[in-house]
């Protein structure tokens, strides 16, 4: 007997006592919990995000579509970051106002390669604003998922308001299970030491998050 | 389960000696009495907690009670996506797939998540029996492993060190794993997460497998879940290019959706933090993105013999918060390591027995390792009545009964040793209904009481070895009560 088998056999006998016609899956879990905390206006929403992010250490800033490559180059210049990973479907314009060289996010690339890099710049899928967090889908303007864990420092661009939701049941609506998902709070930190928090360890210790607003046709 | 803890000391034994050392003592009680304060804090922001923990329990009761069913779609979804889904019943057929599977790759190195599932069956010992070096990647675990030392939390495995042992541990062992700790290594947190950084950034940059464990398998989806902090487990689940993770069948959870509860109610319960740094999801393989071989080994030992049990199957619910080990009086002072378990404290208390039967002597007496306050179920973000579950337990213990072992229905033996308590109780009810008799014994115990020894003898022993016997007074209450008139007379 395979152990397949052998398992499935357990589990069945195990259950013998749970009745055939039990209640089924979408009687037996009420959801009458909220769908999100509290009654917030969209510019409450993304105050609380900002808040939040910052809460953990994210270093967060907010602008406007037309300034945005300005505050990119202006980050990237005050870190001295002479090299910046951009994934492919990134918007040109949003790295106009940067001299760092630009190297793309390619399969190839080898782990030792990417640590040699200074920064990545990259969209993200959604924001979640009562616990502070990005999730990044692995699409065109965020690359794979291991560009935004090697280099030391990470430029997040968060559109607001269109790309925030107050909370993870409503982020988990709006994401797609089959694509390779990474949530962010925050840079990477540990308590591993006498339960203290300290930033910084594997992922990059920086984590810049920018909150860029403006009208849909401003941003090409 | 593994027998990696076997031949330790029965829980009294183990934490009779742990309570006497006062660094773990001192560094068990800052390091829960923190972590308690916080979690409040985190659990009060949120203000449909208790709706959100009963869904939780009853999502986990459902998938639990149609287990095989969603075991099945698991695999098909997983299967569908690119991944290979592997069964083991035990321990040892585990360690075995995933010594074949790294073996096939041609390695010899292997970078790790934190994971209990693979410290269950004892993987890192497995493997290196046959010639493969596991490296832990996360910090705790990384303390521990260069420290020889076992795991005493299931959060934050290291919890029973302080900052200058650590520094010690990096010092004298760093370099026989690689990288050196640098020069002047202090204590402070930073420095020393530092210094793990750059040991282990060499170590993820060649790695060419990757093992994990994880929180949640969607079974709709094949969607595996990990949370985690620090970036060590998105470093094992992104760059190798392979990826075996093994997983407790107990894992499961139906839908998407589900993840809504769990991601609300996990971290807040565990570090006390709205979200975890960093969760991983990957469905299968992505072309291009991250490891593009994936195995999931699903993993029985134990887990099935744990369902049988009608009332001690909710242990399968647990999420693996720890929530239960910071406020566990008992927990606090004796340490993770008295619980001869990976699964240490409150929750380790029910589901070591019930994992690996209650034979052994650690087994059997863990489900004493508790006052039954209840303060466990109280925090508990998916409602295990740990409590419930080890009285059942202790009912087992001393009076034996039909239980499950590997698939079979058994009947168990009284354990031995519970004569005397079973004697003494019968003794209890007896003088308890026989007013005079007592009054007459307690007159006794009280004039004697300067003679009295510090422990008890003969059977007694066993009783006393963990316990201070109460100081006896020089009245009994009920002689002061008819003397004085219950006090009123002012009469000391």
């Amino acid at each position: 007997m395979s152990s397949r088998d052998r398992i499935l056999g357990r589990v069945r006998r195990a259950l013998a006592d749970v009745p055939s016609d039990d209640v089924p899956y979408e009687q037996a879990v009420q959801r009458d919990y909220l769908r999100e905390h509290g009654g917030r206006s969209i510019e409450e929403t993304v105050d609380l995000l900002a808040d939040n992010l910052a809460d953990y250490r994210a270093v967060v800033h907010r602008t406007t579509m037309d300034e945005l490559a300005d505050v990119i180059g202006r980050l990237l210049s005050e870190r001295g970051s002479n090299s910046v990973l951009v994934p492919s479907g990134l918007d040109a314009g949003w790295l106009g106002g940067t001299d760092a060289e630009r190297v793309a996010d390619r399969a190839e690339s080898s782990p030792g390669e990417l640590d040699a890099l200074d920064s990545v710049v990259t969209g993200c899928a959604v924001a979640i604003a009562e616990t502070g967090t990005i999730v990044l889908d692995g699409s065109p303007d965020q690359g794979r998922r291991r560009i935004t864990l090697v280099p030391d420092h990470h430029i997040c661009v968060v559109r607001v308001p269109e790309q925030v939701v107050p909370s993870v049941p409503q982020a988990l609506e709006r994401l797609d299970p089959t694509r390779p998902l990474t949530w962010i709070s925050g840079p990477s930190a540990t308590s591993d030491i006498e339960l203290d928090r300290v930033e910084g360890v594997h992922g990059p210790r920086t984590l810049e998050v920018v909150l860029v607003s403006g009208p849909p046709e401003a941003r090409g | 389960m593994s027998g990696t803890y076997l031949g330790m000391p029965a829980f009294p034994k183990a934490a009779h000696e742990a309570v006497r050392d006062e660094t773990l003592r001192g560094n068990l009680r800052h390091a829960t009495h923190t972590i308690r304060a916080k979690r409040a804090a985190a659990v009060a922001e949120v203000s449909d907690w208790a709706l959100l923990r009963e869904a939780g329990k009853r999502i986990k009761d459902h998938t639990l009670r149609h287990l095989d069913r969603y075991l099945e779609q698991l695999e098909a979804s997983v299967t569908a996506a690119g991944g290979t889904v592997h069964w083991a019943a035990d321990a040892e057929e585990a360690n075995r797939i995933v010594a074949e599977l790294v073996k096939a790759t041609g390695e010899s190195e292997v970078v790790k998540v934190k994971s209990m599932a693979t410290q269950e069956i004892g993987l890192n010992e497995a493997l290196e029996a046959e010639g493969i070096r596991a490296y832990e990647t996360d910090l705790a675990e990384l303390i521990v492993q260069l420290g020889k030392d076992r795991p005493s939390h299931i959060l934050v495995p290291a919890i029973h060190r302080n900052r200058g042992e650590i520094r010690d541990i990096f010092r004298r062992e760093m370099s026989e794993w690689g990288r050196p700790a640098p020069e002047g290594l202090t204590d402070t947190p930073a420095e020393l997460a530092e210094a793990a950084r750059l040991h282990l950034r060499e170590k993820f940059l060649r790695a060419k497998v990757g093992i994990s464990g994880a929180n949640f398998l969607i079974a709709e989806t094949g969607t595996l879940v990990v949370v985690e902090s620090e970036g060590n487990g998105r470093m094992c689940l992104t760059l190798p290019e392979t990826l075996i993770s093994v997983v407790g069948i107990e894992k499961i959870l139906p839908t998407w959706q589900d993840l809504e509860v769990f991601l609300q109610t996990l971290p807040r319960s565990s570090t006390a933090e709205r979200m975890n740094p960093y969760t991983s999801m990957w469905t299968g393989t992505t072309d291009g993105d991250g490891p593009q071989t994936f195995h999931l080994v699903l993993l029985d030992n134990g887990r099935t013999d744990t369902l049988a049990d009608e009332v001690g199957r909710q242990a399968l619910r647990c999420i693996r918060c720890s929530a239960c080990l910071n406020v566990c009086p008992v927990y606090e002072r004796a340490g993770g390591h008295a619980y001869g378990s990976v699964y240490p404290g409150p929750i380790g208390a029910i589901l070591s027995p019930q994992l690996r039967g209650t034979e052994s002597e650690i087994d059997a007496s863990l489900p004493y390792a508790s006052s039954l306050c209840g303060a466990c179920y109280e925090v508990c973000p998916v409602a295990i009545d740990i409590p419930e579950v080890l009285v059942h337990l202790r009912e087992r213990v001393v009076e034996g009964g039909p239980a499950t072992r590997e698939g079979n229905k058994v009947v168990l033996k009284p354990a031995k040793g519970h004569a005397a308590e079973r004697a003494a109780m019968r003794a209890a009810r007896w003088a308890f209904s026989h007013p005079g008799v007592l009054r007459t014994g307690q007159r006794v115990v009280s004039r004697t009481r300067r003679l009295h020894p510090r422990t008890l003898p003969g059977p007694g022993r066993a009783w006393s070895g963990s316990r201070d016997l109460p100081t006896v007074p020089a009245e009994p209450f009920r002689d002061w009560w008819q003397r004085t008139g219950g006090g009123k007379g002012g009469a000391k």
